[in-house]
């Protein structure tokens, strides 16, 4: 009750200032939301498209921080929205700001293309090669990889990525050169190349080599520092860049 | 991609150098210039060492590869000047200022 009556107080309303808009350009528009304590961004998002604006196009799907779809920028700055509480972000005057994921193409409003995004943890070599198998065949048995060893662990450091683009967007790099491959891609391509089952390592370090790959990085941690899932893609690249260099000092290691 | 990559390593190695450079160079200044400074100190000190020859001739061109390869980085992101001609002119930067410092560096050994 107590929260329809804020709803109503004009006074308590936040002033949502959301882009719309395709490809071919846009402009923002503004609505008035009730400033509810417990909301999301994401819900206050769904108020509007629910209330006041059916043909506002965003995307999301879990709502609770595993499908990496419902990312934003918020106030300048990229944000997984159905985790971040509207009230830690709105400004002292009661305004938010949201406009598609930087660093993308958008579709609609609020929706960005992720098929440039995911187009490269493709090329970064993302696809998990088993050692003991061809191509795409299931290994006969299990492999034993103990939770304890180093290995097992620096590939771990990686793997929860939900994929959503944050670090991405947050990217200077990606911004100056769209060949680069990105934060999201190059942890990947990490994580697999600490991955002790997976038999693809000279190829994968092959295509993250160079002026589109982890060479490119400047090692500012935008990535790591904006990451909403506390992953660090700068350290990451990192490891590759050491990588690759070790293979050059390798005897016939630089082939 | 292999040049890419030796071009990074290049630019590792070049700045693990001018480290040690730098510091010999601020060193010797400190030392040089106490109780003044003089052509035919300088000169002194430098004609006809070939180990301070060596020294200036690495420091110049460690410098001059350095600067370019950053350079080059910031061509291909700030103005997009990329590809294998913007490359070759890197390389002519490079290699120039490089020569600039050897130049001096051998005019005074020849002194
Ligand atoms: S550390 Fe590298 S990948 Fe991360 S934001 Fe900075 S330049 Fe981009
Ligand atoms: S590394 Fe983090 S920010 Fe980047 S896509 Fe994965 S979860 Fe999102
Ligand atoms: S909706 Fe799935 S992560 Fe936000």
């Amino acid at each position: 009750m107590a929260e329809t009556e804020l709803a109503e107080d004009k006074a308590l309303a936040w002033t949502v200032k959301v882009w719309r808009g395709d490809a071919a350009g846009g402009g923002f528009a503004e609505y008035a939301v009730p400033a509810r304590a417990n909301q999301t961004v994401l819900d206050i998002v769904t108020h509007i498209q629910r209330e006041l604006d059916p043909s506002l196009a965003y995307r999301f799907a879990c709502r609770v921080g595993m499908c990496g779809s419902c990312a934003m920028e918020v106030n300048g700055r990229a944000r997984w929205t159905c985790r971040t509480h509207a009230s830690k972000v709105v400004t002292e005057g009661g305004t938010l700001e949201l406009r598609p994921l930087a660093n993308l193409p958008v579709i609609r409003d609020l929706a960005t293309d992720m098929a440039p995004f995911f187009d490269k943890w493709a090329k970064a070599g993302g696809r998990f090669q088993p050692k003991d198998a061809k191509d795409g065949e299931v290994p006969a048995d299990f492999a034993v990889v103990p939770p304890a060893s180093k290995k097992r662990q620096e590939a771990d450091a990686g793997i929860e990525c939900i994929g959503c683009g944050v670090c991405y967007a947050s990217c200077d790099i990606v911004a100056w050169n769209p060949d680069y491959l990105g934060p999201a891609a190059l942890n990947r391509a990490w994580t697999l190349v600490n991955d002790v089952r997976d038999g693809a390592r000279r190829g994968r370090l092959d295509a993250v080599a160079g002026d589109a790959g982890c060479h490119s990085c400047h090692s500012t941690q935008s990535c790591t520092e904006r990451c909403p899932k506390n992953l660090d893609p700068s350290s990451a690249i990192a490891g590759l860049k050491r990588s690759i260099f070790w293979r050059f000092l390798e005897p016939g290691g630089d082939r | 991609m292999r040049g890419q990559v030796h071009l990074w390593a290049a630019q590792r190695v070049t700045a693990a150098l001018l480290a040690v450079a730098v510091l010999v160079h601020l060193v010797t200044i400190l030392l040089a210039v106490r109780g003044g400074l003089t052509a035919g100190e300088i000169i002194g000190r430098l004609s006809g060492s070939e180990t301070w020859l060596l020294f200036y001739a690495v420091f110049a061109l460690s410098a001059g590869l350095h600067a370019a390869i950053g350079l080059r980085n910031v061509g291909a992101e700030w103005l997009g000047l990329r590809g294998r001609r913007a490359d070759l002119a890197w390389l002519g930067v490079g290699l120039l200022t490089a020569l600039f410092g050897i130049r001096a560096a051998w005019g005074l050994y020849a002194a």
